[in-house]
């Protein structure tokens, strides 16, 4: 997704503030979700934007709030995950109060669909160990053939079944965008774009950001939440910064009449009729590139789980990176060298928005009664010294 | 309504089973904006009506079948005794109404 050097054809960016109690570098959902938090908690927030020629995963991403599958090796992220989603829908509806967007939020279930009862049955089981994590609070279902036919007419004669969550949805994504970046500005926060901070200096009053035009900004705290973006500034804060690029690619068709009523994990109709196809993970580095094969595999698959889609026609087709790290879950640190600096990272922005934006600001401020477990979640669970065994 | 600058041949295609008369070299959109057809489909999904707009492949508002496939109609040059239908939505009402 990035483009030409459209920030060096643009004039540079004027700070217009010397100074606030945060500083977020990163604009995308994760930053904009934060920024978004403690502007709530009535801090006052800068945030720093690299630019549109910025990678950018908000920009690319596939629109989900998903449950089912996730944290099965991580009990904690499969709790914080589902504490997201519950409090999406209150979220949505702050944010559409004070901006007057609609997110075209859907939290009605979502499925994974197979095609091989082999691969079903292994779902199945990832599910049930789930459920038995949680103490059995955990509500999917299994759909067989008909099942699914029954809730899903559209779908091929070749899928074998599908593990159905309940608490699986999805949103437009770069409504969702759009809308934090609003509400961000609307509640006085100070958004920069093309704004690239090149070093971050700690002083004895907070920290020192210096952009790429040379000003500077002083902040108390600084939270890092730029993504592929954050390896060099966070190491000069004393963070490891175990991330890496994967890359999907995506594929959406003509607007089409609804054909499809929930969302899987590989297909979806967004709100406005188009059909968006993806679900491919690459590693390849910083790679945004698509490529025939893997398109050609997508629409495949695609036909085969809903063979009306044979005859769609595609309009757009993109490669974009997601935020890896070395198990896949969200890193959330505070720097033991620098503290006031924190690195937040995630592959998974859009689900983990709503606490991103409702708990992490507790533990940024560290005004819990419990410092470090916002909301009874201990964020040490997610700190990157995991990483050190 | 719009007014050609100039003429060339003339042929006929059809949309939605209506004759329709083109110049020679017209896209498909042009010829229809210059027939007097603005509304050539609605929205699947708010179902008001659209029409050609950016007429350079951009904004995918003027979309017409052809062949099995949904295209765009600024995209497409008009060819004699081609066979074009309207992209028709869920909606009954609106499907099975004639367009002006």
């Amino acid at each position: 997704m990035s483009g030409p050097a459209i920030n060096a054809l643009l004039p540079p960016v004027t700070l217009t503030t010397t100074e606030s109690e945060f500083a977020i570098v990163g604009g995308g959902i994760v930053g904009l979700s934060i920024a978004y938090g403690l502007l709530q908690k009535g801090k006052t927030v800068s945030l720093f934007d690299e630019g549109d020629d910025a990678i950018r995963a908000s920009r690319g991403n596939f629109g989900l709030i998903w449950v089912q599958g996730k944290g099965a090796k991580m009990p904690a992220y499969a709790r914080w995950t589902r504490e997201s989603a519950r409090r999406w829908k209150n979220f949505a509806s702050t944010l559409a109060d004070e901006c007057g967007t609609d997110l075209k939020l859907q939290q009605r279930g979502g499925y994974s669909i197979f095609l091989d009862e082999a691969s079903l049955a292994a779902k199945v089981a990832l599910c049930e160990k789930l459920k038995s994590d949680l103490n059995g609070d955990y509500p999917f279902e299994v759909l067989g053939h008909n099942a699914i036919k029954k809730e899903e007419p559209n779908i091929g004669p070749r899928v074998a079944g599908a593990v159905m969550h309940h608490e699986d949805g999805h949103v437009n994504s770069l409504i969702l965008l759009r809308t934090l970046a609003m509400a961000v500005r609307r509640k006085g926060g100070n958004v920069y774009n093309r704004a690239r901070i090149n070093n971050i200096d700690a002083n004895a009053s907070g920290f020192a950001l210096t952009a790429d035009t040379a000003q500077v900004h002083q902040c108390g705290k600084v939270v890092l939440a730029a993504g592929l973006g954050t390896k060099k500034l966070g190491q000069q804060l004393g963070f490891k910064v175990p991330v890496r690029a994967q890359r999907g690619q995506v594929l959406i068709t003509e607007k089409m009449p609804p054909i499809i009523n929930r969302p899987s994990d590989e297909i979806r109709q967004v709100n406005e009729g188009g059909i968006q196809i993806g679900a491919s993970a690459e590693e390849v580095g910083e790679d945004d590139r698509e490529t025939i094969v893997t398109t050609a595999q997508l629409a495949n698959n695609a036909i085969d789980q809903y063979p009306i889609l044979a005859n769609a026609t595609i309009v757009r087709s993109w490669g974009a990176l997601r935020i890896m790290s070395p198990d896949g879950f969200p890193v959330y640190q505070q720097s033991l060298t620098y503290p006031g600096a924190y690195f937040a990272t995630c592959h998974s922005g859009i689900t983990l928005a709503a606490v991103h934006a409702q708990l992490l600001p507790e533990w940024l401020c560290d005004d819990t009664e419990n410092p470090g477990v916002p909301g009874d979640f201990n964020l040490g669970d997610f700190s990157e010294e995991r990483f050190d065994v | 309504m719009y007014k050609r600058l100039t003429h060339n041949n003339a042929l006929q295609f059809t949309f939605d089973g209506c004759s329709i008369t083109a110049n020679e070299g017209d896209t498909v959109a042009a010829a229809l904006l210059c027939s007097g057809k603005s509304t050539i489909r609605h929205s699947h999904v708010s179902l008001s009506p659209r029409g050609p707009f950016c007429l350079m492949g951009a904004c995918y508002e003027c979309l017409v079948r052809h062949e099995g496939k949904t295209v765009q109609a600024c995209m497409l040059t008009v060819q004699p005794g081609m066979v074009i239908e309207r992209v028709r939505t869920a909606d009954k009402a609106l499907a099975d109404r004639k367009e002006q």
